[in-house]
């Protein structure tokens, strides 16, 4: 398909401004989180570092953003194992029932999550004597398998099975080809995958509400605030925090993941 | 006798365990399978199944508001006797519908330019930009839609000189907003299609003597529409199980919104349940389609 020069500059150009769409939105919360004004009009009437401070020493925001982290450490942790090894039996091997698996798999993420949230609620508070902690930390996992189980599945279909087969003509055991082949090569895949599942978690909302019970993650801290106009300037503050803490892992997953496909 | 000598003798319990592996593969599946299927089995499609369970429970809203667990269709018969449910259904299907095409057709350029247009540096340059957005905290950007859209916000500033005024907050609201908050889930699956489409096809189509709009219609179109499909299956479920979002920036109900207010407010779990069937039907439904069109492929 030969493009016309003007067409490629009406799709460089067009994909440009859709970019700046998308950024506008996130570019203006950064800016209302310097805003001194307490009301939320456009345009802000100064630069101020304030709301930050404030946002710092709020007890409640920090408290919640120990929960969010300390959820998205155990769920991203729960999530690999069993994300790998998911991704390990529907890679190597042929059995009945496999498309089901892999179905099954996306199923937490493609049914809305409400659906999700309401299910967990429901059988939690009717069979497991309600919602606590462990109940939130089994929502997170149960949505994050998907991300781990797409990253490894993805670089274990792009690594030759001769690698695994010369280990083990070379005399190795199962063990020693693990780690010293199988791990080396998902390595990275591993480390993006589990990234990326800390940032779902960290971020999540919907399921949260419905498994948390009166546990307060930084999500459920924001939005019981944003009906709270007095608190909105450290909110906005809150969102920067946000916008930064999950844009880190993000990058560094993107990092990780292209610098192996680099060298694969 | 060394003790190398010794370990040929006598195989160590890892070769052994593998051993027996090797010759039973069933078993080694059955061990990687165990762990993750029984988790997903038994929190996430048993929970389904209590939930529909749930949906044939009964509420009693007059005096003990309490719930029986008992089996009757009263819930499913309050849904289909009452006309506003199926308006709701009707509209947020409508939306969800509207939000899939928007996105798709804002998500084409830039997918065809990091597909196929772009060299490997600007691509995944291009891949960031799209990722940090798709990454960005849901609840923030709306928080910064409710800036843009509010009274006193940016876009009515924006048209104030023109004597214009934004929608405010409300169904149109909901509408772009959503749009946002879901355009990378269709972005990426896309850009992924068109990179699977092999330039040499493309190049052909035009050695044939085909014109460029030819070639996309009757080329490049059937080939990334599997990948089309994958991304609209985001766009479309979040967008038909989304409460947060449109209870921000509007008052009005939608499955979701309606949803959360039974369980939530009201109490009434069995009405919540037999009408969060609704949703997973018709994602049920759709994501059959979108296996049939090849879309699992393109995931």
């Amino acid at each position: 398909m030969q493009l016309s020069r003007r067409l490629r500059v009406v799709l460089v150009g067009s994909s440009g401004c859709l970019l700046v769409v998308i950024y506008v939105p996130i570019l203006l919360i950064v800016l209302y989180a310097f805003n001194p004004s307490k009301s939320q009009k456009w345009p802000i009437t100064g630069l101020t570092l304030q709301w930050i401070q404030a946002a710092l020493g709020n007890p409640g925001a920090r408290s919640a953003l120990v929960l969010s982290v300390q959820v998205g450490l155990i769920a991203t942790a729960i999530a690999l194992v069993l994300g790998s090894l998911l991704a390990a039996a529907v890679h190597r091997h042929r059995f009945f029932g496999r498309n089901v698996v892999s179905f099954l798999v996306i199923l937490p993420v493609a049914l809305p999550g409400i659906v999700t949230g309401i299910a967990l609620n429901t059988t939690f508070r009717t069979l497991f004597g309600g919602l606590s902690l462990f109940t939130l930390v089994i929502g997170h996992a149960t949505f994050c398998v998907v991300t781990v189980y797409n990253n490894v599945i993805a670089r274990m279909r792009r690594t030759p099975g001769s690698l695994v087969e010369a280990s083990a003509d070379l005399g190795a055991d199962p063990l020693q080809t693990f780690r010293f082949v199988t791990l080396p090569v998902i390595r990275s895949a591993l480390i993006a995958g589990a990234l990326l599942a800390f940032a779902l978690s960290f971020d999540e909302i919907i399921v949260t509400t419905f498994t948390a019970g009166f546990n307060e993650t930084l999500p459920i801290w924001i939005f019981a605030n944003l009906s709270r106009p007095n608190q909105l300037p450290i909110v906005n503050a809150v969102a920067l925090g946000v916008i930064i803490a999950s844009a880190i892992p993000v990058y560094l997953a993107q990092r990780v993941a292209s610098d192996a496909a680099g060298y694969g | 006798m060394s003790a190398r000598q010794l370990s040929t003798t006598r195989p160590t319990l890892t070769r052994r365990v593998a051993r027996v592996l090797a010759r039973w593969p069933r078993i080694r599946v059955a061990g990687l399978l165990a762990a993750p299927v029984g988790w997903l089995v038994v929190f996430y499609l048993g929970s389904l199944a209590v939930l529909f369970a749930a949906a044939f429970w009964h509420y009693d809203a007059n005096i003990t508001f309490t719930i029986t667990k008992t089996f009757s269709f009263e819930n499913f018969v309050a849904l289909f006797s009452d006309p506003v449910y199926r308006t709701i259904v009707g509209r947020t299907v409508m939306i969800a519908v509207l939000v899939t095409i928007t996105d798709a057709v804002l998500a084409f350029p830039i997918a065809f330019v990091m597909g196929k247009l772009a060299g490997p540096k600007l691509r995944s340059v291009l891949a960031v930009l799209v990722l940090m957005p798709l990454w960005t905290s849901y609840l923030v950007k709306i928080l910064a839609w409710r800036l843009i859209l509010s009274d006193g916000g940016v876009l009515n500033w924006l048209l104030k000189p023109l004597h214009l005024s934004g929608p405010g907050f409300g169904e149109v609201a909901v509408y772009l907003v959503l749009s946002y908050i879901w355009l990378p889930y269709m972005i990426l699956p896309l850009a992924a299609g068109f990179e699977r489409v092999p330039t040499s096809l493309l190049e052909a189509s035009t050695d044939l003597g085909a014109k460029t709009w030819q070639t996309f219609r009757s080329v490049v179109l059937p080939l990334v529409f599997p990948a089309l499909v994958a991304g609209s299956i985001f766009t479309f479920s979040l967008t038909l199980g989304d409460y947060i979002a449109v209870s921000q920036v509007s008052s009005t109900q939608f499955i979701g919104s309606v949803i959360y207010d039974n369980l939530g407010v009201v109490g009434d779990l069995p009405l919540a349940a037999a009408f969060a069937t609704v949703p997973v039907l018709v994602m049920v439904v759709y994501l059959l389609l979108a296996r049939r069109a090849g879309a699992f492929e393109a995931l």
